[in-house]
């Protein structure tokens, strides 16, 4: 598995070609800042076009098709790596302002069908998990991408280091593996089989997309960030 | 599957002598044996065996009660004297002078019991319902200890196997989980 270059797409490639092969990619287009449309250009025409580095864009399209490619410090190093905060703020706004409420309506729904406390009870959980959800990016905007630009701009704030970084950093998907396993084992069966699958199905990607964004955090911006912090301290 | 084994027994000599009895069978899988009953429910919880093979005068704990808290067949190794109402208790008793043969059909007399509830159950204990409800009420691990007169440490061996079988890891979703199950109400949440 340490070759991934020669099963990966190059820059040459059609983008459509790249999506059809890995559809969930397509999810990934707005928040890298490239919209629908794109006919049957190359990668490459296609993010020039739109203002995108193609070396990163390719890096995380990478990241979230192979399950098992860690792209090494010489690869993050080599990138162009402007388009990582951007990338990382779209995608939280994309989780709340998207993802989460429309999981949140399905639930609604679903508890609607269930007796009014255990609705009550359901639906409380979501709501608590959204909020941890929340502050958890809320910390990274506030703390965490400020500290990045500033590195990037070559200045060095004292204030924060990448170091606290990891063991703070919580897990976000680990309730939504729970609210699944609640919502498909173990509701009444009075609750509508086809309003739980809807859910389920959205539940389960978000849980692979949310993965998929804590990786790119923990594998590649606090590599990055460590280097950045050695750079500007020698 | 094999079944797992768990022989619990002062005696090195005793140990090694069953493990030279057991070793040509393929039913049992011998887990790594413990000299003391002090620690055996933790021991228990962590590698869930199927039949437990112990020493009675060691054991301090009720036959039954382990029976039914760790869904485990319990069978005596006996070699001193132990009164007979004592053994009466157990699912089999395996005498230091039976054969080979009489050994391992003892053992799996006693544990087509210990068969249907091997690890293929995901129904809850009774104990591990008992921390649930008290964790869903929003209780510390140390809180839950002292309530149901266990070790912390054995409080957070049965949260484990509780998610095990659940899938449920976080203490918001165990209290969805038991409300569901109706085994809380409203009124029991802080």
């Amino acid at each position: 598995m340490k070759d991934f270059k020669s099963r990966l797409f190059s820059s040459e490639s059609r983008l459509s070609d790249l999506i059809t092969a890995y559809p969930s990619i397509l999810s990934l287009l707005t928040r890298l800042g490239i919209s629908l449309g794109f006919g049957d250009r190359s990668i490459a025409d296609v993010c020039e076009q739109s203002g995108v580095d193609t070396t990163f864009f390719l890096l995380i399209c990478n990241v979230y098709t192979f399950n098992n490619y860690v792209p090494s410090t010489a690869t993050i190093l080599g990138t162009d790596m402007t388009g990582l905060v951007p990338y990382l703020e779209k995608s939280h706004k994309y989780y709340v302002e998207k993802r989460l409420p429309h999981i949140e309506r399905h639930l609604d729904s679903i508890a609607q069908e269930l007796n009014g406390r255990i609705g009550k009870v359901f639906i409380s959980f979501f709501e608590q998990y959204k909020q941890e959800v929340e502050a958890h990016f809320m910390h990274e905007e506030r703390d965490v991408f400020p500290h990045i630009r500033a590195l990037m701009a070559g200045k060095r704030d004292t204030t924060y280091g990448i170091d606290g970084f990891l063991q703070n950093h919580s897990d976000i998907e680990g309730k939504l593996d729970d609210l699944l396993n609640i919502v498909f084992k173990y509701l009444p069966p009075q609750v509508d089989d086809d309003n739980v699958l809807d859910v389920v199905y959205d539940i389960l990607r978000l849980s692979e997309d949310l993965k998929k964004h804590t990786f790119i955090e923990e594998k590649i911006m606090v590599p990055l960030v460590r280097h950045l912090e050695k750079a500007i301290l020698s | 599957m094999k079944q797992r084994l768990l022989i619990v027994e002062p005696s090195e000599v005793i140990i090694e002598g069953l493990k030279s009895v057991l070793e040509s069978q393929s039913r049992f899988k011998l887990l790594e044996p413990e000299v003391s009953a002090d620690n055996l429910e933790e021991r228990i919880l962590s590698t869930h065996p199927d039949v437990l093979l112990v020493n009675p005068t060691i054991l301090n704990k009720n036959v039954s009660a382990l029976r039914n808290e760790y869904n485990v067949a319990v069978v005596a190794l006996v070699y001193q004297y132990v009164e007979r109402d004592v053994l009466k208790g157990f699912d089999g008793v395996v005498e230091i002078r039976d054969g080979r043969t009489m050994i391992i059909e003892t053992l799996a007399q006693a544990s087509p019991v210990a068969e249907q509830h091997s690890q293929n159950n995901y129904e809850l204990t009774k104990r591990e319902t008992a921390v649930l409800i008290q964790l869903a009420q929003g209780k510390t691990n140390k809180e839950v200890a002292d309530a149901l007169n266990v070790s912390v440490h054995t409080v957070i061996s049965h949260r484990k196997n509780i998610t095990h079988k659940t899938g449920i890891k976080s203490i918001a979703g165990l209290t969805v989980y038991a409300m569901l199950n109706n085994l809380i109400d409203e009124s029991a949440l802080l």
